[in-house]
């Protein structure tokens, strides 16, 4: 376990939660309630705390809860760190968010019963994880009851210990060790048997879970205190991108952060040669990362016209030249999705 | 880069109430899982989404039996990928193997610009019969 990652496991948002003024049914309204919220976890996993503090005051029915930031229904998969990171771009604490008992958005937000809802998408989430990093769900699917109560317990607790005592039997691995090992089998290999195919149909390409939160400005800013950016106040806004970050190790290649950004979006920086490293079998995808090679658009995507304006993960704003090996194994998720938040300046043309 | 294929709108089958439910149906690849997923929508005339329970009495081959049956076949509401509204999303177990059985009796297919039609086709053979929606024959026959 790396400094880094009990550092991030430990991470916290404080919130002030105020109750939404169509659920005050009492006068004076209450005070609003604050919270430590771990940045590993969902909002709605703090009602069993929030709660005690409004219950008196709530109108009769059934509640349907949700939380808001100036207006914005937030959507509860998100982990709580990820959306501090999105919506609150100069980070102010407490983060003032309102909580609703009624009037459910379902246009707008998947409902989200209980605290078993969000469990389930979060193990959902860790087999889309496992697919990626593994090529199968196997290991998640497998895990015994008492092991999923445990992880999960561990992600509701932000106990990192208790956390990897677990997910290690999962064998997600972290980055670096899958790839030395696949190089290492792959010499061997080659070694041991003769009129093998090429070297590149055997070299194995890492997968790294990403879920990217992208959204675009077109104006410069220097420094969010004197002039900032037009918060986020519509999903709209948000382009979500939930792609694997594809990494083969070309000899002394370096594969940065932003690398792996850039990689994940074409449409602004062109389209990565990975053609005739690809592996024989996922040839049947062959509009892998989505470039229609008869789209006009993608044809024009060939030259930059964006520039990344910061990333953001776990609540830090790392240096784009930093190996994204580390990123990957540091700033993941529980579920091992790394979720980046990135803000784009795209050049009016 | 929009992976998104939309099918044409479809009626639910006239219930004993006489109401006709609506329902949409896109077909994303999904980058995760290197295949193409199901995603739906279904809704009262009046815009009212449907409860999972109305769903399954319209789709037959949605049936209990197949979530029964299959450790990881289900159907789970979920953000559609580009949308940004929630939809439901058919988890299907296996589909790369499954669609890899179904290509490797294909001799004829090598790489030509029709392997992505009959890749879905093929795809849709099985993944339609889920939800009672059925491929004219005409597409079946297309070289």
């Amino acid at each position: 376990m790396t400094d880094a990652q009990k550092n991030v496991w430990a991470g916290a948002i404080p919130l002030q939660i105020e109750l939404h003024e169509f659920d005050v049914t009492t006068s004076p309204p209450p005070p609003p309630v604050l919270v430590l919220a771990p940045r590993m976890g969902y909002l709605p996993l703090l009602i069993s705390i929030i709660k005690p503090h409004f219950s008196s005051t709530l109108p009769p029915g059934e509640d349907t809860i949700w939380f808001e930031y100036k207006g914005l229904p937030l959507k509860w998969y998100i982990p709580t760190g990820v959306l501090f990171d999105l919506l609150c771009v100069e980070p102010k604490r407490p983060w003032n968010l309102t909580v609703n008992f009624r009037r459910y958005p379902k246009n707008i937000l998947l409902p989200c019963e209980s605290e078993d809802t969000v469990k389930w998408s979060f193990i959902n989430s860790l087999k889309e994880a496992a697919y990626i990093i593994t090529g199968n769900c196997k290991n998640v699917m497998n895990m015994s009851q008492t092991d999923q109560a445990e992880l999960w317990q561990s992600v509701l607790k932000s106990n990192l210990d208790a956390f990897q005592r677990v997910s290690s039997k999962l064998k997600l691995g972290t980055f670096e060790d899958e790839f030395v090992v696949h190089i290492d089998s792959n010499t061997k290999k080659l070694q041991q048997s003769s009129g093998e195919t090429d070297v590149a149909a055997q070299m194995k390409i890492a997968r790294i879970p990403v879920r990217l939160y992208v959204w675009t400005v077109s104006e410069d800013f220097d420094d969010f205190e004197d002039a900032p950016p037009t918060p986020i106040d519509s999903w709209d806004k948000v382009s979500y991108i939930n792609r694997p970050v594809e990494v083969h190790k070309e000899e002394g290649k370096y594969f940065s952060l932003r690398d792996a950004i850039e990689s994940l979006l074409p449409e602004f920086f062109g389209e990565r040669n990975l053609s005739d490293e690809r592996d024989p079998s996922t040839k049947q995808s062959a509009e892998e990362g989505g470039e229609n090679p008869f789209d006009p658009v993608s044809l024009c995507s060939q030259l930059k016209n964006a520039e990344i304006k910061f990333v953001r993960i776990q609540g830090i704003e790392p240096k784009l030249e930093i190996p994204f090996s580390w990123v990957a194994r540091n700033l993941i998720n529980p579920e091992h999705f790394l979720h980046t938040c990135v803000c784009l300046k795209v050049i009016q043309a | 880069m929009k992976n998104h294929l939309i099918m044409p709108h479809w009626y639910g089958p006239d219930s004993d109430y006489h109401e006709i439910n609506h329902y949409d149906f896109h077909v994303v690849y999904s980058a995760s899982y290197k295949v193409p997923v199901m995603y739906l929508r279904a809704y009262h005339s009046d815009g009212q989404p449907l409860l999972f329970s109305e769903i399954e009495k319209d789709l037959p081959g949605l049936s209990v039996k197949l979530v029964s049956e299959s450790k990881c076949s289900f159907i789970t509401q979920e953000k559609h990928p580009y949308l940004n509204r929630p939809w439901c999303k058919l988890h299907l177990c296996g589909t790369s193997e499954w669609m890899k059985l179904l290509f490797s009796t294909h001799k004829s297919l090598t790489t030509n610009g029709s392997t992505i039609e009959h890749y879905l086709i093929s795809w849709f053979s099985v993944v339609g019969q889920m939800f009672g929606l059925k491929i004219p024959l005409e597409m079946l026959n297309c070289s």
